[in-house]
């Protein structure tokens, strides 16, 4: 047995002081496989040590809130006791070291989250960041992680629906994995993780543990050097296969009565949900560790403990349950072993072999792990750019259109969506590619919209404003597609929180989703926080991924971007003040990095979203779509390419120069496609609520023109557009 | 009119195609792989997915399992028998239909809206679509349609290819051809045509909310001829 001492503890990835105070607490010096099972609860990733202080302040309440934060997904009321159960989690250090595995495993571990509350996946969604498109790591990193969603998403038969890929040189060395998943669930049929009862059984169910991921927790919580590549064995092997045998029968043993309390073994496994359990319950847990089936010889306690092999569930059942649910488990052929039973000793004790190899109080593991109050500082807001008018005067609208198309943030993601399957389940109505992706609730008339936002530029000049912007255009989405914005799930990805300036991006950014959260009563019901994103001393740019979901209650009144019919007008709602700075114009045509970020009203936020939404209600509007990167031009581009209209741009009547107009990135904006028969109503209707709005044009031909400054075929544009990818990656 | 679709572990598309089997009149009932027999049908689909995991080759466990002999005896003595994706490629690995379904040419998963023209309509399957070419869906990564020379002369001669990838006015070329299958084949039928597989879905495109509603000829034609 090897000894324990401070060096091992360090290696371990504790801090000598946290080192120090295991010992205290347990007034002797930790065994082996009790400092494993210490530095698994106590690192950044199960423990939160670092963000806990600041995650207390989201705004996580609401009347449709059913769950917020703390399970192992949030859960909204969608009515008719329907509720839909969703989680985004990270994947980011794996998906570095090994991008199938690392992908792959990130989105079953968002399923298992999800199927564990009893709800049946019905839609999963993705955020990934590469590095720059030169980086020479950044094609096969993105071929991977791509591959490894796809392949575990197709096969597991749940169809991705949305997504987001951004490429940015700051993720060179770190590439950012997101996944998320929606289930459905009755909401009186919803499984929680917290154990109760004595004597009740603790049953493993699944895959059998291998010494996969060992540490992969630790893993998440550090920062990368050049020895990286070392660290593969400690990325978990994915079975999609397995899972879905495991969903399915997860889902048969919940439609009984035999189960107080289930958790998926996912970061730190058998270790972090057992001792969850137990804490929830205000409970002491016993485990066999010679029961747990293993997949390899000799593994010892540590190694069974730590193990973050995939597929693998731990439940407590009701007494004498065991022989109705073994019987599911066998039908699936899946592993189903009696490990251990609760108990009221409030400790964990752990034995193999018939000896006990582990006695630890479960408070020390989850209410004593170390809070750390860190020191941040603010990021003032960067000073305005002034533009001059020599710097627009050699350029051509056309010319700059043709080239923000091609941005690789902004030209088409075909090539990345075309291999998921985005249609099995047979209730997709609205695919990757528009504003937001939706599904039916099967069988019914409702239809709920998903999508996934970041914006990192924003956030990196900005943290508080980026923070409230990404909220923002999520509930755009929503609007967009004519749902009912319900809540929003979170995944925060940032730099080391040891450094004042990362941890202070940190702190802003949630400050920022908070109070755009609470004042459009759109609340975070799940979500985790992912740092340590940093490779020799080099941070990524703050990104919070915002996923967000809305309610239709009628799917048939979907909305969607393609424009409809020749001579409809298209409007834009919202005030256009033509701030570029920030903009992927100012960064891709005028080589400007610098100045704030699009100023967030909130109060204008609000009512221009429920003007659409009031417009949408009342069967006004034939095509919606939210104003985001690139501007107004590059969003009917957008609208243009997909249905292969094109549009006549009226002369400008705003002061704003025609290039700030068209490629400005304010906020709070939409584009909507109305019937000239309908005009004057909406005109009416929008000036009695006060909402700003332009009459950009007409559905006209297959161009984009605005009278001598701008000509362009759709079919030139989309050719740009639908292709950059695609060449890319064959390069 | 009596249908069985057959449930493997790894299935999939079992749902999606009990809701397509009842929309269009069906009396569907789901068979688990681990049963010996069918119930009486009329029709017997395998749906799609990735049976036992298709970490081997696609279909090919799925074609020794227990329920496959009942398949088999049902396909023997005339039975309809409809594989879809997984279920196409379990059929080839039978042996109830020639050639196999090799990795897609580009090697990535596809997963989109396809144009596929109907080769012969004598038979149940296709005989009262009026239209030639039909609007589906693919999603696979297996589905590169390949056979030997005398396999393909004989699939020829005795008009077993069922429909080919083209484009939406029926030209059938390399151009239209997504995965690199051999003369774009994305379904075949046996000598009698009582069995049919094919690569693309048409139980998802049963409502104009979805992809689209070819499907829903393809149902409705199958009901009518039965």
């Amino acid at each position: 047995m090897i000894e324990v001492n401070e060096k091992i503890a360090i290696e371990h990835g504790l801090k000598s002081d946290e080192y120090k105070k295991i010992c205290n607490l347990l007034k002797r010096t930790p065994n082996i496989t009790e400092l494993g099972i210490f530095s698994a609860m106590w690192n950044e990733h199960c423990s939160y040590k670092s963000s806990r202080k600041h995650l207390k302040k989201l705004h996580t309440k609401g009347n449709q809130v059913i769950q917020g934060p703390g399970e192992n997904a949030g859960v909204v009321d969608i009515e008719d006791d329907d509720a839909i159960v969703f989680k985004i989690e990270s994947h980011n250090h794996p998906s570095f070291i090994e991008p199938y595995q690392g992908a792959a495993t990130g989105v079953g571990g968002i399923m298992r989250d999800v199927f564990t509350m009893g709800a049946r996946p019905i839609a999963n969604l993705n955020s990934i960041h590469f590095g720059s498109p030169d980086h020479e790591k950044t094609r096969n990193l993105l071929r991977g992680v791509v591959k490894g969603i796809g392949g575990y998403g197709n096969c597991i038969g749940v169809p991705t629906i949305a997504g987001q890929t951004c490429f940015d040189e700051s993720y060179n060395g770190n590439i950012l994995v997101n996944a998320m998943t929606l289930g459905l669930v009755n909401k009186n049929k919803i499984f929680y993780s917290k154990a109760a009862g004595i004597n009740k059984p603790v049953i493993y169910v699944g895959s059998k543990t291998g010494r996969d991921g060992i540490h992969g927790a630790s893993m998440a919580s550090a920062i990368f050097d050049d020895k990286i590549e070392e660290k593969k064995p400690t990325v978990q092997v994915g079975d999609p296969f397995t899972e879905k045998l495991l969903l399915e029968a997860c889902l048969e043993l919940m439609a009984g009565k035999s189960i107080i309390s289930i958790q998926d073994m996912g970061a730190a496994g058998l270790t972090s949900s057992s001792i969850e359990m137990a804490s929830k319950g205000d409970l002491g847990i016993e485990i066999d560790l010679t029961k747990v089936p293993c997949r390899e010889e000799n593994m010892t306690p540590y190694e069974i403990m730590l193990s973050e092999s995939q597929e693998r569930m731990l439940i407590v059942l009701e007494e004498g349950k065991e022989n109705e649910a073994k019987k599911i488990f066998d039908k699936w052929n899946l592993d189903f072993a009696v490990i251990g039973k609760t108990t009221s000793s409030k400790n964990i004790e752990l034995f193999f072999k018939n000896e006990k190899v582990a006695e630890i109080p479960i408070d020390f593991l989850a209410d004593n792990a170390p809070m750390y109050d860190r020191k941040w500082i603010k990021t003032k807001l960067p000073k305005e750019n002034n533009f001059s008018k020599e710097q627009f005067k050699s350029l051509k609208l056309g010319d700059c259109l043709k080239k923000i198309l091609i941005d690789p943030n902004i030209a088409d993601k075909e090539w990345i969506w075309d291999q998921y399957d985005h249609t099995v389940m047979g209730d997709t109505i609205q695919k990757p590619g528009g504003n937001a992706g939706v599904v039916r609730v099967h069988g019914t008339n409702k239809a709920v919209a998903a999508s996934v936002d970041s914006s990192a530029t924003y956030c990196h000049a900005h943290p508080l404003t980026g923070g409230k912007q990404v909220v923002c255009e999520s509930w755009r989405n929503m609007i967009s597609v004519g749902a009912k914005p319900i809540a929003i799930t979170n995944c925060l990805n940032f730099g080391n929180p040891e450094k004042e300036k990362n941890m202070g991006e940190f702190v802003e950014c949630v400050e920022g989703i908070t109070e755009a959260s609470k004042y459009l009563n759109y609340p975070v019901v799940s979500g985790n926080v992912s740092f340590y994103n940093e490779t020799k001393d080099k941070g990524i740019k703050p990104t919070p991924s915002i996923g967000g979901i809305g309610l239709l209650s009628n799917y048939k009144e979907m909305m969607t971007m393609e424009l409809k019919n020749e001579g409809n007008y298209l409007l834009v709602i919202g005030k256009t003040e033509g701030h570029l700075d920030q903009s992927v114009f100012a960064r891709n045509i005028l080589s400007e990095f610098n100045g704030p970020p699009p100023e967030v009203n909130l109060f204008n936020e609000k009512q221009n979203g429920m003007s659409v939404l009031n417009l949408k209600n009342k069967n006004l509007i034939e095509t919606c779509h939210d104003v985001s990167l690139g501007g107004i031009l590059t969003a009917i581009s957008k609208m243009g390419i997909r249905s292969g209209r094109g549009v006549k741009l009226f002369p400008l009547e705003s002061l704003v120069n025609k290039f700030e107009y068209f490629f400005g990135e304010d906020q709070g904006r939409y584009i909507i496609e109305i019937k000239p028969e309908n005009l004057e109503n909406v005109e009416n209707m929008l000036k009695k609520d006060s909402i700003h709005l332009d009459k950009l044009g007409l559905v006209e031909g297959n161009k984009i023109t605005l009278e001598n400054d701008l000509k362009l075929s759709i079919d030139d544009i989309k050719e740009d557009y639908k292709n950059w990818l695609k060449e890319y990656m064959v390069n | 009119m009596k249908s069985s679709v057959i449930i493997f572990p790894g299935s999939n598309c079992d749902r999606d195609m009990d809701v397509a089997l009842k929309k269009f009149g069906f009396d569907n009932q789901m068979v688990w792989h681990n049963d010996v027999k069918i119930p009486k049908s009329d029709l017997i689909v395998l749906p799609g997915g990735f049976s036992y995991g298709d970490y081997l080759r696609c279909g090919s466990i799925a074609g020794k399992s227990r329920i496959i002999k009942s398949v088999i005896d049902f396909a023997n003595s005339g039975g309809l028998v409809l594989g879809i994706c997984n279920g196409f490629q379990i059929l080839t690995e039978t042996g109830l239909l020639p050639g196999i379904l090799q990795q897609n040419k580009y090697l990535n998963f596809i997963c989109k809206n396809v144009f596929v023209k109907i080769k012969n309509k004598e038979n149940k399957y296709f005989k009262k679509i009026k239209k030639e070419v039909l609007e589906l869906h693919i999603a696979h990564n297996e589905g590169n349609y390949f056979c030997s020379n005398d396999e393909l002369k004989s699939i020829e001669d005795n008009n077993q290819i069922a429909v080919t990838y083209c484009d939406h006015e029926g030209n059938d070329d390399e151009k239209n051809n997504p995965n690199g299958a051999l003369k774009n084949i994305a379904g075949i039928f046996n000598k009698d045509k009582n069995i049919l597989g094919m690569m693309p879905h048409p139980e998802r495109m049963i409502d104009p909310f979805l992809s689209g509603e070819d499907g829903s000829l393809f149902f409705e034609n199958l009901i009518e001829s039965l």
